[in-house]
């Protein structure tokens, strides 16, 4: 899959603004952005329901829009929205996708009683999905974007909302995918969704992607080996704010502390405070900023 | 699909060509149209009965006494053969409104398949396609309680699917681009009472459009479901003739051209 100075207007607001993003076969790739990024319009673009107003865009060796159906056909996607018939059952919803999806006659049940296995809703199949739970919604949409068996899954932000086991459940089940070796591309505002779940991390900020590489060289690169929490009263964090940038370090505030990245560079001068290894969260606030829109 | 592209792509050897307006992508669509059909068959089914019921049993009991023929027809051959036109019309561009902007603006139905391999012009095809199916065959309904009244059967009754469902093709479309183009359900009034409501009237299925001033009889002769109704009372009574083709025509132009503007103005709006 490749974007190339992929741009998209509404308006006057740039929701994508000259995107480069090259996601190579068999991997899991995450998309990780704050809210408004343009996640969301990027995985649009990758099924043709946006329309990007300049750049290429090619999915699976197809040419998109052109030639986005075709992609289309080989590729499973699953909704940040729930998109599910409430109406029908579990059964009939799978049995209407595996029609889109070409699956032959012969095949259909076989796809739905699998596709039910994935969602662990065998004993649900028959329930209409109005009197389903939300995690067992979220897991019927994994499956109906799964029925074709795809060698592409796009994931829009699958756990936002969602249980911590159920949450776990999923993230099992997208480890279960790269494993045979499907290529998965997931946006998610969740930093230890990124890191737990994909080999190659973009973060993605005012339409473009500012930094790409494994969860561990972002850290790295972005933050350091180490970090100094400081804690304190409030004054004491404003002096130590003030402190870190008269000397050129970057630091962040990280709830009731001043973080203070890349501490293992700092000699004596460093103040008192509680050295944790650095995380992704760090390396992705001190990317896409402090400052919430 | 050019040499280059193939070559540069990673693609399988020969992937399937995928066309416009796939019978598989219009079974797909409608099969989920069936899947929801199955749950409420029972309720259309008894107002599609019961509606013309009260029509032929008002109209039948009251008007009758003050009206016995009407054009040189009794009022059950009149009026049972002019109802079906205004089954075709609900059960088309009701539907054609409600369930697009539900499933569309609501339930997302329209998003989860267009990431399918589907695309807008066989998902509305195949949405338009369904519901003029059902009101053909629903159109049938107040000539059977017709037969029930006293009507005589003639094999020229065998068309009238056929006509409804062209008729209601063109009014699902017409539904579509309502539905396309309100900013909420409630605009739907508008339509319902200053477009649906004086079209059912001046269409000839109650009296006669000839009774009426110049300039409302001009105005019948746009409406298709005008057309529909005279196509339908000719083709039951067994009196079809030349004019009757102008009304096939009518119809058959005004199917295609709600058709394309259903597309047209849906598609804009779901692919942004």
């Amino acid at each position: 899959m490749s974007l190339h100075g992929v741009v998209k207007r509404y308006g006057s607001i740039v929701a994508v603004n000259g995107l480069e993003l090259d996601v190579p076969y068999g991997v899991c790739f995450g998309l990780l952005g704050p809210n408004g990024a343009g996640k969301s319009t990027t995985m649009r673009m990758l099924t043709a329901q946006t329309l990007a107003d300049e750049g290429q865009i090619s999915v699976l060796g197809y040419e998109l829009p052109r030639e986005s159906k075709q992609s289309r056909l080989e590729m499973g996607v699953v909704p940040q929205l729930d998109n599910l018939d409430v109406e029908l059952t579990c059964r009939q919803i799978l049995m209407v996708f595996a029609r889109l999806y070409r699956v032959p006659r012969a095949e259909r049940a076989t796809a739905v009683e699998r596709a039910l296995a994935i969602a662990n809703l065998g004993p649900r199949a028959d329930t209409i999905v109005r009197d389903l739970s939300g995690g067992m919604r979220r897991r019927l949409l994994v499956g109906r974007g799964l029925i074709h068996q795809p060698r592409l899954v796009l994931l829009d932000e699958p756990t936002v909302g969602l249980d911590p086991q159920v949450r776990q459940e999923l993230w099992s089940l997208i480890d279960g995918l790269r494993a045979q070796g499907v290529t998965v591309l997931m946006s998610t505002h969740y930093i230890e969704e990124a890191e737990r779940l994909a080999d190659t991390v973009a973060v993605m900020s005012d339409g473009r992607i500012i930094a790409q590489g494994t969860p561990a060289d972002l850290v790295r690169r972005h933050a350091g080996e180490e970090v100094l929490e400081v804690y304190g009263a409030p004054d004491r964090l404003a002096q130590v704010s003030e402190l870190a940038s008269g000397s050129g370090w970057s630091s962040r505030r990280s709830g009731p502390a001043i973080a203070i990245l890349h501490a293992e560079t700092l000699d004596g001068q460093a103040p008192e405070g509680v050295r944790r290894p650095a995380n992704l969260e760090d390396a992705f606030v001190a990317l896409t900023g402090e400052d919430i829109e | 699909m050019s040499a280059t592209s193939l070559s540069a792509g990673e693609r399988e050897a020969a992937p399937r060509r995928i066309g416009r307006l796939e019978p598989a992508a219009l079974a797909g669509v409608m099969s989920r149209d069936v899947a929801i059909f199955g749950r409420y068959w029972k309720a259309t089914t008894f107002s599609s009965i019961v509606q013309p019921t009260i029509y032929l049993l008002a109209f039948g009991l009251g008007i009758e006494k003050l009206v016995p023929r009407i054009g040189g027809l009794t009022y059950v051959e009149y009026v049972a053969t002019g109802v079906v036109a205004t089954a075709v019309l609900f059960s088309s561009a009701f539907p054609g409104m409600f369930n697009t902007f539900i499933r569309w603006q609501f339930q997302r139905t329209y998003d989860a398949m267009l990431a399918a391999p589907v695309d807008v012009e066989e998902l509305i095809t195949a949405e338009v396609l369904w519901i003029s199916l059902r009101a053909g065959v629903y159109g049938l309904a107040p000539l059977l309680v017709g037969l029930a009244f006293g009507l005589d059967p003639n094999v020229g009754m065998l068309l009238v699917p056929l006509i409804g469902f062209v008729t209601g093709f063109g009014f699902a479309g017409f539904g579509v681009t309502v539905a396309a183009v309100a900013k909420t359900i409630d605009n739907f009034n508008y339509v319902t009472s200053a477009v649906l409501t004086p079209m059912f009237l001046v269409a000839g299925t109650f009296f006669q459009v000839s009774t009426l001033p110049d300039g409302v009889r001009q105005v019948a002769q746009v409406n298709p479901l005008y057309h529909c109704v005279q196509l339908v009372r000719d083709a039951s009574l067994g009196a079809l003739g030349t004019a009757d083709l102008a009304h096939a025509a009518v119809l058959l132009a005004f199917a295609l051209l709600m058709w394309r503007l259903a597309i047209n103005q849906l598609g804009r709006r779901l692919i942004d």
